[in-house]
């Protein structure tokens, strides 16, 4: 780790130090999630949701290859070998639900993490790199997601699956060939079937491998905090364990405990009824949606239903269908130019009045809209709440934040985080001696308690 | 600068394309959706009188209500209707014996495979064989039954919102629109073959009502069979062909909720003792 007081690994046993001559796994580990990695001491608990986050990626893991082991990727046996799973496997629906459910945690925390990021501009220098991988794994969960719903061969599986591949046939000049190309027919069949489920195992690997890469580039700058100042002095952090190993565990019994009541007790609630019937591809379903994590999404891509065209001319410059692909894509895009966007020195949404006014005025309820929009039939009002939502949600990134970001006066900082902590820090210019020696006191040790 | 005011280019860009081509042409045209002319008989799914005994966090199953409805399954809806998830093996899970599983099998007619000829034939069930479909293939189902393809009931009651509820509903609810509501909407129609039921999603469904009178089925265990009674017997039947682990779901998940609770008080207490030394002293 970066900072000078990191704690060193020092193997104690004649063992440990045989390992850490041959390979140092157990050093490794000490530095990046053990004592020896210093982290701030005002972390909230906000700043769970990234361990929390590996945790789901675990349980998607272990629950998916043991699925895996009793499903077959083929549209005659896909429907039947779900229920079989249902059914006759010991404890198979408890793996089948702790994975569908585990899907939807999944992605609870990660849009937890991703706001927790946008509130405090976790994105900004030193931090750009975590966040593009960020960004990265985002993407890669989102297509291992979407891929996964289609498993089981259902309705909606069958029809979301027909809907989004078919965003690739707007495309221009190509698009219908590369449609056909991705899906290996006219529409989804057995060949998109086996595909899918040969990129859905895969996938998982892959976000496993970039989380690696986002955890590394964590370690070099060290974790963001909400004051969003940086550490300074030894005071300001506390070694990762025990302190926020016991957080973080915290942190999971809440997380266990929220998930678990969902699948032993709720476990249908977050799913579509229609994917209990079987992909049919001659009867379409009255309202096709996507999983609920998919929806403001979704929203954004139905928000165009005009084509662009020369005014008094009628000649289409694009089409509707394009525009929205090209919005949807790019509302996530967006993000990897976060960081060069939002110029504020100031980092913590706390201290920026004004970007804290848009945040929570402005970009949550501009959330909660393209969510209920895209849940709604394509009519009235939805259509248009879902176009001011989307209109928003682009000026917000693109127009609001940049200029914001310029006039806006941030109110003042503390010295350091332990001042934010304690109200002083002898190490704080201007300090008297009395108050100085009582910080100092008050920090007490670093040690945990007995 | 140059990237924040090309952001800012794009993004008045896009929303300027969203704002003139398509949010001002619908704003100016607004017009809520019109409700098609079903819609005001259309209603929800209703509860039979008590409920049913396997809701709620402590539900369990009634293994006579499941035997009754299993019982309606096979005199009334097996004559349309598969159940082609669930083997006569499951049918223990009731409460029968082997011996009655076996024997209840063996009333049933599967397709089968001579030994000696090699054509196919059919044969009595066996415990191991699954419900067998009252039609060949959908051609055969469809053209039986006026066009509209009878579905499988194994996986019915997941795949309606509120499912056991609405095929009660839906059991129960045949009749005539009511005239008040007819007067108000004169272009309503019921087509001939179609009948006409408030809980089905364009209330004319295709299905003839199927239990038409009290006492069409005589109960093995004397309950009086009024529509309603076997309407909710069948719906707990079919809940129970559709998840047959709901009960031990939910069995398992106390013991699991109260471990995690216990663990997470102790994770919660060492979390604040450890963090306790590091707390700024009141002043």
């Amino acid at each position: 780790m970066s900072f000078a007081w990191a704690k060193p690994y020092e193997p104690q046993t004649g063992f440990t130090k045989w390992i850490d001559e041959k390979l140092p796994l157990p050093r490794l580990v000490y530095n990046a999630v053990g004592a020896g990695y210093p982290v701030p001491r005002n972390l909230n608990y906000m700043w769970n949701f990234g361990v929390l986050a590996g945790f789901c990626l675990m349980i998607q893991i272990v629950t998916g290859v043991i699925l895996a082991m009793h499903y077959a990727a083929n549209t005659e046996v896909a429907f039947a070998t779900t229920e079989h799973i249902m059914r006759n496997v010991n404890s198979g629906w408890l793996m089948r639900y702790a994975h569908a459910n585990g899907a939807s945690f999944f992605f609870i925390v990660i849009y937890l993490h991703i706001f927790r990021g946008l509130f405090y501009s976790s994105y900004k220098a030193p931090r750009e790199m975590i966040w593009l991988l960020g960004v990265v794994i985002f993407l890669l969960m989102m297509a291992t997601a979407f891929m996964g719903y289609v498993l089981p061969w259902g309705q909606m599986s069958f029809w979301g699956a027909k809907v989004i591949t078919g965003l690739f046939g707007a495309i221009p000049l190509v698009g219908e060939s590369l449609q056909v190309w991705l899906v290996g027919g006219f529409a989804p069949d057995n060949a998109a079937l086996n595909r899918f489920f040969s990129l859905h195992f895969l996938l998982p690997f892959v976000i496993a491998g970039v989380v690696i890469l986002h955890i590394w580039a964590l370690h070099i700058p060290g974790s963001s905090n909400p004051t969003g100042i940086e550490v300074k002095q030894e005071s300001d952090t506390v070694p990762f364990h025990p302190y926020y190993t016991a957080k973080d565990g915290f942190g999971l019994g809440i997380f266990l405990l929220a998930f678990t009541f969902m699948v032993f007790f709720l476990p249908n609630m977050l799913g579509h009824p229609d994917n209990y019937i079987e992909a049919n591809p001659l009867s379409t379903p009255a309202l096709i949606v996507p999983e609920w994590y998919f929806l403001p999404f979704y929203a954004i891509l139905r928000a165009f239903t005009d084509d662009l065209t020369i005014p008094f001319t009628g000649i289409v410059l694009i089409q509707a269908k394009l525009l929205g692909v090209i919005a949807m894509f790019g509302s996530i895009l967006l993000w990897f130019f976060l960081p060069w966007l939002d110029k504020s020195p100031v980092r913590s949404g706390h201290y920026r009045p004004m970007f804290k006014k848009f945040f929570w005025f402005g970009f949550i309820p501009c959330m909660i809209a393209l969510f209920i929009a895209g849940g709604a039939p394509a009519e009235q009002p939805y259509v248009l709440l879902s176009q001011i939502a989307t209109a928003y949600y682009f000026l917000h990134f693109l127009v609001i934040l940049p200029i914001v970001s310029q006039i806006e006066v941030p109110k003042p900082l503390p010295y350091s985080i332990t001042e934010s902590v304690l109200g002083s820090d002898d190490a704080a210019p201007g300090k008297t001696a009395s108050s100085g020696a009582k910080g100092a006191d008050d920090i007490g040790s670093l040690q945990p308690a007995e | 600068m140059s990237i924040r005011l090309g952001a800012i280019i794009a993004g008045l860009g896009i929303v300027g394309i969203l704002f003139f081509w398509s949010l001002l042409p619908g704003a100016i045209n607004y017009a809520p959706p019109e409700k098609p002319d079903y819609y005001a008989f259309k209603e929800k799914p209703i509860a039979p009188e008590g409920g049913f005994s396997f809701e709620g966090p402590f539900g369990k199953w009634d293994n006579a209500q499941l035997q009754r409805g299993y019982q309606v399954y096979k005199e009334v809806c097996a004559a349309c209707h598969g159940l082609k998830f669930v083997a006569f093996r499951n049918l223990s899970e009731l409460g029968y014996s082997e011996a009655e599983v076996q024997a209840e099998a063996a009333n049933w007619t599967v397709p089968g495979i001579d030994p000696n000829t090699g054509e196919t034939t059919t044969r009595p069930g066996k415990p191991t064989d699954q419900f067998p479909s009252p039609f060949a293939n959908d051609v055969a189902a469809a053209a039986a039954n006026n066009n509209a393809i009878p579905p499988d009931l194994s996986l019915m009651t997941k795949a309606r919102k509120d499912g056991t509820n609405y095929l009660y509903s839906l059991l129960s609810g045949y009749g005539e629109p009511d005239p008040e509501i007819a007067a108000t909407v004169p272009e309503f129609e019921t087509p001939a073959g179609l009948y006409f039921n408030k809980y089905f999603s364009n209330v004319n469904i295709a299905m003839a009502p199927p239990i038409v009178i009290d006492g069409q089925v005589t109960y093995a265990d004397g309950t009086e069979a009024t529509v309603n009674q076997m309407s909710a017997d069948v719906a707990a039947f079919l809940t129970w062909t559709a998840e047959p682990t709901l009960v031990k779901r939910k069995q398992t998940g106390w013991p699991v909720l109260g471990f995690l609770l216990f663990a997470t008080i102790l994770a919660y207490l060492s979390k604040k003792q450890i963090w306790a030394g590091l707390k700024p002293k009141k002043k």
